[in-house]
Formats: structure tokens, sequence, C-alpha cells
């Protein structure tokens, strides 16, 4: 009979509702904020109604890999952009704001 | 013949030195230590411990562990009763008290028994059927009636007394469930050096080795089971928590365990919690949860007496008890001949064994050799007897019958492999031929179940595959020393065949859920009326929702709902199971989150001083703020115009300590500030504050709030209480994410300095006494001047703002000064009768003065809609410039900000009224606004209010009805400007 299946193992930074803060290191989750969608981003001053309509109003809502921000409120107060899967929750990369981070295929 | 359990002459893991008194439904009894409350009850011949949650019918003990569905009872009494607990996991102790549930009046005589009379009124989806009609029936009469004839217990009105606590902890393998699987499996990953956590939901660990007799190395497996157990406690990268269930599987394997430290004692130790949930983060987890005997399905299968064959086995081995005088084993199996061959063995007849199956496996012994009568290829019909089992009807292939005398059915349907935790993970257990059982398929990367929870029952595979799954679970988690050491010898067994029979040959009431009373009968039904998916007939029947998630009774429901179908078992799959695998008390989910410590208060900086003199105190989100300080006899109408008029007549002090403060840096301060703001900051001078007006990207209002340039790079941001926080990381956003190019720092400085403002008339001359030599004349501190000296030391910040539309300053010192700094002011307003006054009076003052507040700031207002437009620049760009100008935010018929004043000043406004035109027939489609803010104000003599109204500065001048429906009142109402008192502000800044 089949004992146990094994599955690879996760990497460090991505188990256990932990966030890798580029300024404070693992972090537990608790310490973060959700902030939303950070593939959003702001238009110019003088972008029409629609650009900013769209910046306010509308969201994806994708199953699977996301690009969020987690504001560090109980840290260093720091916006730290995550890529999280909506559905396991697993953390594939985080970063600075600055960063551009690498989504994996869904 | 005498019936029922009986304690054994020897036997059992007991301590047959000492006695424990405990009694059961006022009924005094005596047990041993190691008992549960179930093995005790049992030695004392008791066998009704319930009454089932439908019908009422007499019900006995099924099981022997977390899957007992029937002996539910209420243990302890008063504050500490709790309601649901299970009889077999209760380890007894001196003075317990348990009492029976779901009886009325008495447990032995139930007026509710006629339930089972009416029985075809009950069937599946009565609930839905009988209780839908009429509405308003709900609450009065069905609900009341169902709480009286289906209550679970009841829960005490008074609080708890005992505390209960969270905890935090990490491994790198954890492992659930303590029998052969789990203890090899910890012992494995241990022996890697990898952190390890054991949790076992009983007292003590072996699981199935502790229940029956098996052979390890030659000896009592209890031995081997020892030093494991030994070994393991004595490694100190090892914690074995027994007692503490697995309730829940969360993602990236956080565990939820619950540990029951005190619940078998009577009164925790002192320090001691009753219970402490563990929030458990593990690298690996590794499931060794056991397997659960499945019952048979025939009729009257839920008669006192009717059991789980391995329990009746548990208790012969464990509890030196036998739970009747003459038992009868129906299986479908080889392990039900176990429980025959264990009674033999400790000298107890046995009736008879019925196999479902022509022939059996090999067996340890021939059970005809030692006298025991074997119908082969037979199925139970029903069981006999009124209160409890006095014999059962069985049929072989020719249907013929046969009644076997018995006290006691031990019945083995197969096992089912405890797949909740799995489940949990988001996989579906699948069906498996071989072991008629559904069983783990592919498990969520970090995971593993071994053993009897993974569908392996033989002794020497479930240590096999618990070392194997053990290692594996450490290399995953980073720990590849090999482990040492060959298995344990154990003789080898042969599990044998089984036949999966369902619903077979029987009669009368088929129990399916004995704790929902749900029978196969009401599976049946559901399907005829079309509840064909699991999901469905789960929700229709109820089968599977009571407080033992359907542990015993899921796969046999599942069973009977594929036999309706027509359709093989696979096809109908399993319900997802949800946490927590068992009830949990509500206080262990609140830990010490409860009454005053439900979340942490804060205190201002003058908050001592409040406490002294008198005053009441309102919670205005966490903190706690000074409402008003009655003088003796005084309400709070009488303190709080008191208040308002001596400020307004000479001067008075108001903690407003509880206003963001943020301190703002750098070079590109002023142009973060004009960003954020509406209005202009780049050219306020150094030494001068300004009020300013924050929107949210959507255009509506966010905040408010004056704003000081205390340097040419440093700014001192002021926000509103509730808002503090919000638009710290508002700021946090901007300046990380939108503009990183400006050169700003801020943080966050509400807890460093206190704040109160000095308002009145006579304002400026208690500010020159408590600060003498500092020039605060009209001159070198202007209205809107700042001024940052000290005194005596004390580092003080002066702003001359107003928010009463007195002459007054707003003071702030470093928080630690903060008694002090006020007892000072205070002592220097003795002569002009100084007075403290609270939120509600700085209310009646705001109000007269048409500042508008957090019921203005709702939300939804525009800055025009509160008669701020004008401050928005025209040359530059904000956040929420762009979309404040959409056509409904710029609408000209949106309701903006008025004063009203009652016509009659008999007459009082209350917040939330709507304003009409016209005082009768009106709805709500006629509002033409409504009421925010209200306060008897004695500058005005009547009620005034603040009020949002469609074209409001047209109408000023004009009649409007204020109703307030929830009342039945109607108001007249004058429209006036906002700015009721003082229009001009020549008060401010006199
Ligand atoms: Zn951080």
């Amino acid at each position: 009979m089949n004992a146990c299946a094994m599955r690879p193992a996760f990497n460090r930074d991505k188990i256990m509702h932990q966030i890798q803060c580029p300024w404070c290191g693992v972090r537990d989750e608790a310490e973060f904020q959700y902030k939303g969608d950070a593939t959003v981003v702001r238009p110019a001053d003088d972008a029409d109604e629609a650009g900013f309509f769209r910046y306010v109003y509308l969201r994806d809502n994708p199953k699977g890999w996301h690009t969020e921000w987690w504001h560090h409120v109980a840290g260093c107060r720091q916006f730290v952009k995550v890529v999280r899967n909506t559905l396991t929750h697993e953390v594939a990369a985080t970063g600075t704001p600055a960063d551009t981070l690498q989504v994996p295929e869904s | 013949m005498s019936v029922g359990g009986k304690r054994l002459a020897q036997g059992g893991a007991i301590d047959r030195d000492n006695t424990i008194d405990f009694t059961f439904d006022g009924v005094s009894y005596q047990g041993h230590p190691g008992d549960t409350l179930a093995s005790a009850l049992l030695a004392n011949g008791v066998r009704l411990f319930g009454r089932s949650f439908k019908y009422h019918r007499p019900r006995g003990l099924l099981g022997i562990g977390f899957e007992e569905p029937n002996a539910l009872v209420e243990l302890r009494s008063g504050a500490r009763t709790e309601a649901n607990t299970r009889a077999t996991g209760i380890e007894i102790f001196n003075g317990l008290v348990a009492s029976s549930q779901n009886r009325f009046p008495s447990l032995g005589f139930d007026l509710l028994g006629v339930n089972q009379l009416f029985g075809r009124f009950f069937t599946a989806g009565f609930y839905y059927k009988t209780f839908m009609w009429p509405a308003a029936f709900w609450e009065p009469v069905y609900e009341k009636l169902i709480r009286r004839a289906a209550g679970l217990g009841t829960a005490s009105r008074e609080s708890d007394p005992d505390h209960y606590e969270h905890s935090h902890a990490h491994c790198d393998v954890l492992v659930v469930g303590a029998g052969p699987s789990g203890l090899m499996a910890a012992l494995t990953a241990a022996l890697t050096g990898a952190r390890v956590m054991l949790l076992e939901d009983r007292a003590w660990v072996g699981g199935m080795l502790a229940l029956e007799g098996q052979l390890i190395e030659g000896a009592p497996a209890e031995k081997w089971v020892d030093a494991v157990l030994h070994q393991l406690q004595s490694m100190d990268n090892v914690r074995v928590m027994t007692r503490t269930t697995a309730v829940g599987v969360y993602d990236h394997n956080v565990v939820v365990g619950l540990q029951r430290v005190a619940d078998h004692i009577a009164v925790p130790g002192k320090g001691d919690p009753r219970q402490r949930l563990w929030i458990l983060r593990a690298k690996q987890t590794v499931f060794t949860a056991g397997a659960i005997e499945r019952p048979m399905l025939f009729g009257n299968n839920d008669l006192p007496g009717v059991m789980l064959a391995s329990a009746v086995r548990g208790y012969v081995h464990r509890f030196g008890v036998t739970p009747g005088r003459l038992i009868t084993i129906v299986t479908t199996n080889d392990d039900g001949y176990n429980t025959a061959f264990a009674l033999h063995e400790a000298g107890e007849p046995v009736a008879a064994i019925v196999d479902a199956r022509a022939s059996a496996g090999e067996l340890r012994l021939d059970p005809e050799a030692l006298g025991i009568k074997v119908h082969r290829a037979c199925l139970p019909v029903k069981a006999v007897g009124w209160q409890s089992v006095k014999g059962l009807v069985i049929e072989n292939e020719q249907q013929q019958r046969t009644t076997i005398d018995c006290d006691c059915i031990a019945v083995s349907g197969g096992f089912n492999p405890d797949v909740n935790l799995y489940s949990q993970t988001g996989r579906s257990p699948v069906w498996n031929e071989a072991i008629a059982a559904f069983m783990p398929a592919e498990h969520r990367p970090g995971s593993q179940s071994a053993g009897a929870c993974n569908g392996t029952y033989s002794l020497a595979e479930c240590l096999s595959a618990g070392a194997a799954c053990g290692a594996q679970a450490a290399a995953a988690a980073g720990f590849d020393k090999a482990p040492s050491g060959a298995l344990p010898a154990v003789p080898a067994t042969d599990t044998g065949t089984i036949l999966a029979v369902w619903h077979g040959r029987s009669e009368g009431k088929v129990f399916v859920d004995l704790q929902n009373d749900v029978t196969a009968q009401d599976v049946t039904l559901a399907e005829q009326e079309g509840y064909v998916s699991v999901e469905h007939t789960k929700r229709y029947t109820t089968l599977g929702m009571a407080t033992d998630q359907g542990k015993t009774s899921n796969v046999n429901g599942i069973a009977v709902l594929a036999a309706a179908r027509g359709e093989a078992i696979q096809n109908v799959g399993t319900t997802r199971y949800r946490p927590p695998t068992v009830p949990v008390a509500i206080g262990a989910f609140a830990g010490h989150e409860r009454g005053k410590n439900f979340q942490p208060f804060r205190k201002t900086a003058f908050h001592q001083w409040n406490v002294e003199n008198g005053a009441v105190f309102v919670e205005a989100g966490q903190w706690l703020r000074a409402r008003y300080y009655p003088l003796p006899g005084e309400d709070i109408m009488a303190a709080l115009k008191r208040e308002a008029k001596q400020v307004r007549e000479s001067v008075g002090m108001c903690d407003v300590s509880t206003l963001g403060k943020i301190e703002i840096f750098g070079p590109d301060a002023a142009e973060f500030l004009n960003r954020l703001y509406i209005n202009n900051w780049l050219k306020l001078p150094v030494g001068k504050a300004r009020y300013g007006v924050m929107l949210r990207e959507d255009g509506h209002v966010y905040d408010d709030g004056t704003t000081s340039r205390l340097g040419e790079d440093h700014f001192f941001m002021t926000t509103t209480t509730v808002n503090a926080a919000g638009v710290l990381a508002h700021m946090d956003y901007h300046s990380q994410v939108v503009w990183p190019e400006l050169d700003v720092v801020f943080c966050s400085a509400t807890e460093q300095w206190g704040g109160f403002a000095l308002a009145g008339p006579n304002s400026r001359s208690v500010l020159q006494k408590a600060l003498p030599g500092v020039d605060v004349s009209d001159e070198a501190l202007p209205f809107m001047g700042v001024l940052s000296t000290s005194v005596d030391g004390m580092p003080v910040r002066i702003f001359r703002i107003s928010f009463s539309g007195e002459l007054a300053f707003e003071i702030n010192v470093p928080w630690g000064y903060g008694v002090a700094a006020w007892e000072r002011f205070f002592a220097a307003g003795e002569e002009h009768s100084i007075i403290a006054y609270g939120t509600e009076a700085l209310t009646v003052l705001r109000i007269e003065k048409g500042h508008a507040a957090g019921q203005e700031l709702d939300g939804r207002t525009t800055a025009t809609d509160l008669g701020l437009g004008r401050m928005a620049s025209k040359t530059k760009s904000f956040v929420g410039q762009p979309m404040s100008q959409r056509a409904g935010m710029i609408a000209a018929d949106r309701p903006s900000l008025v004063g009203v004043k009652v016509v009659d000043s008999n007459d009082r406004l209350r917040g939330g009224a709507h304003l009409f035109d016209r005082a009768d027939d009106v709805d709500s489609r006629g509002s033409m606004g409504w009421v925010t803010s209200v306060t008897d104000s004695p500058a005005m003599g009547r009620w005034i209010a603040l009020a949002f109204l469609k074209n409001g500065s047209d109408n000023i001048g004009k009649r409007f009805y204020a109703h307030y429906p929830l009342k039945s009142e109607v108001v007249e109402v004058e429209v006036c400007s906002p700015h009721f008192f003082d229009p001009d502000g020549e008060r401010l800044r006199g």
C-alpha cells in the first residue's frame, strides 16, 4: 500500500503565513496590513477622468498569482510588494515599490 | 440474567487501589484513576447516556474516542458548565458532576419521546417543511419549540470564571496522532535532529496499541509505547503534547491545536488556563490520526448496547470493563473477530459472531475451537429491546431468520481512515475498493498521511509507514541525517478482506447519523425529492452536521445515497470537512481577548487628572476620553451646558491628546503637504498654522485638521482622532509608492505630545499667568500663530487655533509632562473659575460654530458639500482633485451643509431626522436632507443642528419639518447658516 506520497518542500520564505520584508526580514503575516492591487499605478495629474476611474475603482480579482501591497504597519511601515497566490497563499517574491517582481505562470 | 456493563476482575490501565467519586444525573458513582466518564459509567452498569436529538430515543455509548455521537454530557455545573462534551474524552476526577442532555424531564422518562410515534412528520427536510410558514411564527413559536425539543445542552448564563490562552510555536515536523504510526514518525524525525511536535487527543499515547493486546518485540505493546515515549520526552528537540487535539489545518501548514490543560481536574491550577489554543507553524506535517470504525445499518441500530466492536475491546483492554454480559459480534471483516477473542481471553462469554462474509481470512485463533458460534453469510436485520438491546435478529442468504439473545451488539462495518485533516488541506479523499473506504490521494505539498488514516491497518505496515513519513518529512525540512535503527519486530498479520455491506435486509428505523437522528430512509427520501448531490443531501437531511461532524455517519450516508442514485460510491464523493474537527469552546478562540481585554485602552496624557476629577469617560475607538465632568447631582445635560457656558463666559480646558499628530521633515515637506491637502501650503510662513482638508482619491473628504510650519523643513500635522492611523498610512503610500522622488520623512507623534485646548475670553490671561515671561500678546501670537518655547525646562508648543469659536490656544507638552502641565494651567485659571470641559461640551461649542466633524465627514461628502469648496486650489493638483470634478460630485442639487434650529424652543431635534417641506404624508422618497449633529445650545437657547439639505443656501430662512419616524416626531425648523454663534469670528480674534 502507498505509505506516503512526498512533495517537494517549500522554500523558507514561502511557508507559514510569513512575508519577507525587504527591510526587516521574514516577519509574521499578522504584522502586515493588506493594501490591495499593486499593479495599478496613479495616472499623471492631468490624466483624463477615465484614467483616474480605473485607478480608483477597477481591480482584477485573479485566481492565482497576484502582485499586491502589504504594508508593514507593525514593523518598518514600508509598503512591500508581494507576489502572492490567491488560491494557496504561497508567496513567490517580495520587494520594494521600485522592484519589478517576476510573476510565476499560474 | 443481569445485563449491562461491569468491571472485570482484572486488567486495564486503571488504578484499582484508588477510587474517585463522581455524579451523573444526580446519582453518585465510583470509578478509578485512569477511567473516562464513559468507562466508569459502563463499569457501573449505566446504559442510557442521553436522548436523541429529534425523536428523543434512548441512546447509549457507541464509541471510545472523539468519534462518539451519543454520549454527550453537560460537564460541571454553574459558571463552569460546558455543554456537548463527549463522555469518552472526559477523565474523571473527584467531585465531577455531569448530566445528560436532551431529556425532558428526566433521562429514563422522556415526555418528548412520543416524537418517535409521529416519526413520519420528522423526515428529511422536516425543519424546512414544518417551520416554513407563517414567517411571523418563527421567533415567538417555532424557534422556542425547536430549542426546547432539540437543545443540545445549555450554556451557562454566568461568566466563565476560567481563562483561556493562545500560544504560538514553530517546528520542523508536526505529527498529529500518537498511535504506532505517529510514534514512529515522531521518533524517526526526531532522531535526525529536526524539531518535532507530537499531538495526541487522548491523555495517553499509543493509539490502538493502548486499546488492544498487541505484541511488539515479543512483549505487550505498551512496553514499547512507554519506551518510545520516554525516549521522545528525553530529547530536547521534541515536544509531546497529550490532551491536545488538532482542530484545524490551514494554509502553509498552520495547524491549530486545542490543549485541554485543566479539563481533567476540578479547578485549573493557579495561573493555569483551562484550555490553551496553539497556533503551530510546521515546515512539514504528518497526519497519523488513525481510523474510525464504521457502524452497521440495521433496524433499531441506535439502541443502547449497540457499540463499535473496536470500542468494546478497547473498554475491555484499557479500562477492564465489559460493556455487556453477553455480547454478539457483527462484522464485515476480520477485525471484528479480534473483539470476540479479547472478550474470550478476558473470560467473558460471546453470544455469537455474525459475519457478512461466507468465510473469514486468516485469523489469530479459531473461534469455533473456542466454543464461539459463527453465523457466516448472515446480515443483521434488527436489534430488539425497548430501552436497550435484548437481542439481535439476523438473516441468512436463504432469508431464514434467527434471533440471538444478547445485551450488547459489537458492530464492525469496516474502518474509515480519519481524513478530516487531509480534507481540510483542500484535497478530496478517494474511494478505495480494497478497504471499502475513502482514503487520502495526493497530498498538499508539505503534508503526508501515514498508518490507519492513510488506509494502512496492519501494525507492521503502520510502523514502517510512520518511519518512512517521519524520515521524509525531516529530510524535506532540511534534516537528512539518516535515522538509524531497525523497525520493531511485530507478528506478521493479514488484515484480510472486507465485504462492503451497507443497507441490508433491515426492518424498522435504521439510523445513519445518530447525533442528528438521520435515518437511511431520510437519505433515500432526500434523493427522491431531488437532493442528489451529497452537499445538498447533507444540508437537507442534516446528515453529518452535528457536533461530531459525521465521524461515524458520513460514509454510511454516502453509501445509502449512492444506492438510491444507483451509482458507485466514488461517483457520489464526500462532503468537505471543515475546522474544527471537534467542538471547541468559544472561550478558547477568544483567549484573553474578552471583556476589558478585548482590545487595549489608550489613555491620554491627562488621564490620571481626569480620573481624579470625576470625569465620565467615553470610548472613542481605543481611547478613553473625558466626556463630561459632572458636579455632584448633575446629569449629563446639566454638566455639558454648564461647561459650554463657562467656556463662552470665562475659560475652560479640554483634553485633546487623542488628535493624530505627525511630525514631517524634509526639503520637500511643503510640496508633499501641497499634494495631500486641497489648499496651498508652499507659502505658509514658519510659525503659522493652517487648516487643511484632505480628500480620498475618489474625491470625497477624508480628513481635516490644522498643520503648522515649525521650520522651513519641519511641519507638524494634526488629524482627527479617528483617522490618525489611516492618514499616516495614506501618507506612507503616497510618499513610498506614488511620489518616491519627494525628499520627505515623517512619523507619528500622537503619543509623544499631550494636548489640551485652553478656550474662552480669559484664556490669554490664564496662558500668560501659566507661562510668565513668554510674550503671548496678540502681536506675538496672532490668530493662527504658533510658538515653540519652554518653561521651567518643559518644552511647550502653543497654537493659537480655535474649535470653540472663542479666543483659544492649543497647548502641547511632551506626553510625560501631561498632568504637571495641566495642573499648572488649571491653577493659573483659578481666579477665572476655570473648568475642565469634556467631549460633550466640545461638541456643543463646535456645532454652535458650524464646524464639521465625524458626523459630517462621513465619507460621502465633498468639500463643497461642507462649505469648504473655496479652499480648494485651482492652480495645483492634489489627491482626489481629478475625481472631485466628476459630474455627480459637482451637481448643483447635492445636499450641502446648513444649520437648522427649532421654531418652537420647546421642541427638540434628533440626529438622523430627515427634512421635508411638509409636516405630514411623507415617505423616504421625498426627503430633502437629513440632520447630522444636534445640540441643545446654551448660546442659542434652543435645539440647533447641522444638516445636509438640497439647495442648502437657497433655503436659508425657510421652514422645514424634521421627521424622526423612530419616535414618530415631527418638528418644525428654520434653515439658517451653520455658523450660529459669532458668525464673523470676532471672538476668536480677540
Ligand atoms: Zn519591514
